[in-house]
């Protein structure tokens, strides 16, 4: 493997990595916040055992979560250090601004952690939310570094210089708005249906229904609100893209030829050398539509791009159908849940509506991933779009190859491992948490 | 501007030794205590760190965050040469903060334990080498922009006899921090004991290495005598630290426990402090000459400006919840001595 294609892998395996945790370590605290608010309010101990037990669960990701993010912060500067040299002091206020929100976070996570009955219990409960609230925080804030690489604002380009730096202009990027809104919603609908899934499997099985219902309840509630709105996002986020990255919107769209009533191509595979898309459903005028609001108006396509700046078209193709067919297949899941609880409470009883969650357990992640791929993937060759070239900003050093292996090998123990230890957290509800109700408000602990 | 961001920077450094190195410390001493201390010495040090192990650990961040905003070709020219030893380093970051959180949330209890405790007591001993390890070869002069070999260029820079004494007097001095501190996280008094005595011991220890790192200098023709000892700053924070260290074991054996924790801290500061000012404002000093200034490197000014009020606001925010957390759980653990228990 040549180095510079292992540096790329080595940045896309860390960065998929830490995404699946930042999501849950930035979603996990509002899900507790609430079990934690109903058991204060209700008395019922099955909230507070959802939160606890969710507590446990969220350790073990935060601890990942952290670590894998400072390999994260190290690894921008082993493999991408003539970026970081320019970059670093235009991209660099989120990040500053980033460092004091985990700070309050991993405080406030040490309070709500070790803090269980030591303190009043609306501090307590306060201390959760501020772990939330501080997480999406810096999950908000590091996206504008992202959004910057794509849209790239606050200073000026001459000879090769970077001058006229202005870090706040460089932060609010016209990406940003896009980006944040559709990532802070792919974390919830992500975490959510995962979460939810894995309730709605003991829920079937018949497993300490009382505890695993609420805890559903809970998950499912905020996954199908994010699900709904999640293709509005996309909307919002797709536009942006035709506006400032037209190679980006026409890869994702296997759109090679510039026509007018451009039409939005389902499915499909690419062919890159002949320029054309075999077996897809083509729909005229609807790219069209989904870009400029009108039929007829014609969106750039691959042609008008020289060669040199295109992005691999297939990929991105396959990654954005992935994403977007996904994402309609939770939206219609959120739907049916929502009337569920509104209308047919029935079908809250009925296995299959429980089946279908269990079916999205793993939908949420690999939409997520599948969207950063889109987004990273579709930017290619440029690290910065039109300013630096990804292969100008590799390290030099050569053996890139193996340090690649072996973070594939960490990150692969890992996963096993918190695999591992969640399956065994599950299994052990039973006999931490499987009391009659009563019981349990006088007794826990 | 650039002074607030380097007072941060430096303090962040120093927090990260003295916090983190504490941390580290409790690691290394239970890797190194016989079999019949070592569950205690766990005990004491889970019960110590647990809470703020995630705060302890922001503090690489934070300076990780300042070099890449604020001195973004110190940055890039340390992690390009010293990729290596960063590696290292990040895996045992990796392994240990993983390894810890485990062993304390496995919901069973079995020979898991064991591998978890294996993990988290070896990369506690290897993060701090490579920590000092990194350090030293910022001053040792080895970094050689010029160098055409893998060797000489990757592997030569970090490699040396001095980097690695300075490693193994950070691993010492870890020892001894997290020992002096552990000596007033416990009230059984065979505990306590035993914590004194590994004090005195990691004591010796970083007495041993701290001759190794003068004798290694000696060998490499670095000058260290002349930096530490040849301006007012270097000697007088020698003296500080030889004094303090008298005055910190006449208060341990009074039992005195808050007081002793300070002036171990104080000491690594000014250990820090000796080092640092005689190099200032450079912060990578290169073979072929050329020294990486905090000056003459630094981000333009409306990057530096705005980094300064980013790090002023967020300091607002985040010393006081730092302080509550620290008092919530020390005062915590009074309250149960208190209690008898
Ligand atoms: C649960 C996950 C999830 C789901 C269901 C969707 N997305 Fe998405 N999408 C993401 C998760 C995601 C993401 C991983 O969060 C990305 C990567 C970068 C970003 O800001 O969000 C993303 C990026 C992304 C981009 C590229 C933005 C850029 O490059 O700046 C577009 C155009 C869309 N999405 C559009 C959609 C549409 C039309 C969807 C319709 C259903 C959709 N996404 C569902
Ligand atoms: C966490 C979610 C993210 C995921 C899953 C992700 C995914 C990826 C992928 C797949 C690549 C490889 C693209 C290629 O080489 O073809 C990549 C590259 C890269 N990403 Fe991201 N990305 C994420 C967020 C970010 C953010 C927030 C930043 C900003 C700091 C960032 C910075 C980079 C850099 C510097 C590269 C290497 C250069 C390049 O290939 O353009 N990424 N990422
Ligand atoms: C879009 C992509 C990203 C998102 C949404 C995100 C979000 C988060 C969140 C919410 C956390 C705290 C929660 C937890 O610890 O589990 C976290 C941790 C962290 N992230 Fe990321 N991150 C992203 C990419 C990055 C990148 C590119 C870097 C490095 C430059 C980075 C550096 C870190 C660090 C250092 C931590 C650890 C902080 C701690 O010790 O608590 N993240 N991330």
């Amino acid at each position: 493997m040549d180095d510079f294609l292992a540096a790329r892998s080595q940045m896309a395996l860390s960065l998929g990595f830490h995404i699946i945790y930042a999501c849950i370590g930035m979603v996990m605290p509002f899900f507790m916040a609430v079990a934690h608010y109903r058991w204060l309010k209700t008395g019922d101990a099955a909230y507070k055992n959802v939160a606890k037990a969710w507590s446990k669960g969220v350790a073990i990701f935060f601890a990942t979560g952290a670590v894998s993010g400072t390999i994260l912060s190290f690894e921008l500067g082993l493999l991408w250090p003539k970026f970081m040299e320019h970059a670093g002091p235009i991209f660099g206020m989120p990040f500053s601004l980033e460092g004091t929100a985990f700070f309050i976070e991993a405080i406030a996570l040490g309070f709500f952690l070790y803090g269980w009955d030591k303190f009043n219990p609306y501090f307590h409960w306060f201390t959760g939310v501020v772990v939330g609230i501080s997480g999406l925080a810096s999950g908000i804030l590091v996206v504008a570094a992202n959004s910057w690489m794509n849209s790239p604002a606050g200073f000026d380009y001459v000879n090769g210089q970077y001058t006229n730096i202005h870090p706040m202009k460089a932060m609010f990027n016209n990406a940003w708005f896009p980006e944040a809104l559709h990532m802070t919603l792919a974390a919830f609908a992500s975490t959510g249906f995962a979460v939810a899934g894995v309730h709605a499997l003991m829920i079937v099985r018949k497993r300490n229904i009382h505890f695993h219902t609420q805890a559903f309840k809970i998950a499912a509630g905020f996954a199908a609100v994010a699900a709904l709105l999640q293709p509005l996002a996309g909307d919002i986020a797709a536009k942006s893209v035709a506006k400032r990255q037209p190679a980006k919107l026409a890869a994702m769209e296997a759109y090679f030829h510039t026509q007018p009533y451009s039409p939005l191509v389902i499915g499909g595979i690419p062919d890159e050398k002949l320029k054309k898309v075999n077996y897809g459903l083509e729909i005229p005028g609807l790219l069209s539509f989904l870009v400029y609001d009108n039929f007829h108006e014609q969106v750039m396509g691959l042609d008008q791009i020289p060669e040199k700046d295109q992005p691999p078209v297939a990929v991105t193709h396959y990654a954005f159908q992935i994403m977007v067919g996904l994402g309609m297949f939770m939206m219609l899941i959120g739907v049916l849940y929502l009337v569920a609880v509104w209308f047919k409470k029935h079908w809250l009883e009925s296995n299959w509506l429980m089946k279908l969650f269990i079916a999205a357990i793993p939908a949420g992640f690999i939409a997520l991933e599948a969207g950063w791929v889109v987004t990273e993937v579709g930017r290619q060759p440029w690290i910065i779009q039109g300013v630096m070239r990804t292969k100008d900003a590799v390290t030099p050093m050569p053996g890139i190859a193996y340090s690649f292996y072996l973070f594939t090998a960490i990150y692969i123990s890992l996963s096993v491992v918190v695999i591992f230890l969640l399956y065994r957290q599950i299994r052990m509800v039973p006999q931490l948490y499987d009391k009659k109700p009563e019981q349990l408000t006088l007794s826990h602990n | 501007m650039e002074y607030v961001i380097i007072a941060f920077l430096w303090l962040a450094i120093l927090l990260y030794l003295v916090l983190g190195g504490a941390d580290f410390g409790a690691g290394i001493i239970e890797l190194f205590s016989t079999s019949t201390t070592r569950s205690r010495t766990r005990k004491a040090a889970y019960q110590a760190i647990g809470p703020i192990w995630e705060a302890n650990h922001m503090w690489l961040i934070i300076a990780v965050v300042i070099l890449f905003v604020g001195f973004p070709v110190i940055y890039s020219t340390m992690s390009t040469y010293l990729h290596i030893p960063l590696v290292v380093m990040l895996l045992g970051i990796t392994a240990r903060g993983t390894a810890f959180v485990f062993r304390n949330y496995d919901a069973v209890v079995d020979d898991m334990q064991r591998v978890y405790n294996r993990i988290f007591l070896y990369s506690s001993f290897i993060t701090p080498l490579f920590l000092g390890i990194i350090a030293g070869s910022a001053v040792s002069g080895r970094i050689n922009p010029d160098a055409h070999t893998f060797l000489s260029a990757y592997v030569f820079d970090w490699l040396n006899w001095f980097s690695v004494a300075i490693g193994l007097f950070t691993v010492a001095l870890c020892g001894f921090l997290a020992s002096v501190y552990l000596i007033g996280e416990t009230n059984i008094d065979e505990d306590q004991r035993s914590f004194i005595r590994k004090a005195k011991i990691w004591n010796a220890i970083a007495v041993v290495c701290g001759a190794l790192v003068f004798t290694a200098a000696h060998a490499e023709g670095i000058p260290l005598f002349k930096w530490i000892l040849g301006n007012t700053v270097g000697l007088t924070s020698v003296i500080a630290a030889s004094l303090s260290l008298v005055l910190m074991w006449f208060l341990i054996s009074k039992r005195k426990t808050i007081v002793p924790r300070m002036l171990a801290g104080f000491q690594a500061s000014m250990i820090l402090l000796a080092i640092s000012w005689v190099h200032f404002p450079d912060f990578l000093i290169m073979q072929n000459g050329e020294h990486l200034s905090l000056f003459k490197h630094q981000a333009p000014n409306a990057t530096m400006n705005a980094l300064a009020w980013a790090l002023l606001i967020g300091s607002l925010f985040i010393i006081p919840a730092l302080f509550y957390l620290y008092y919530s759980f020390q005062k915590d653990r009074f309250v149960e001595k208190g209690e008898g228990r």
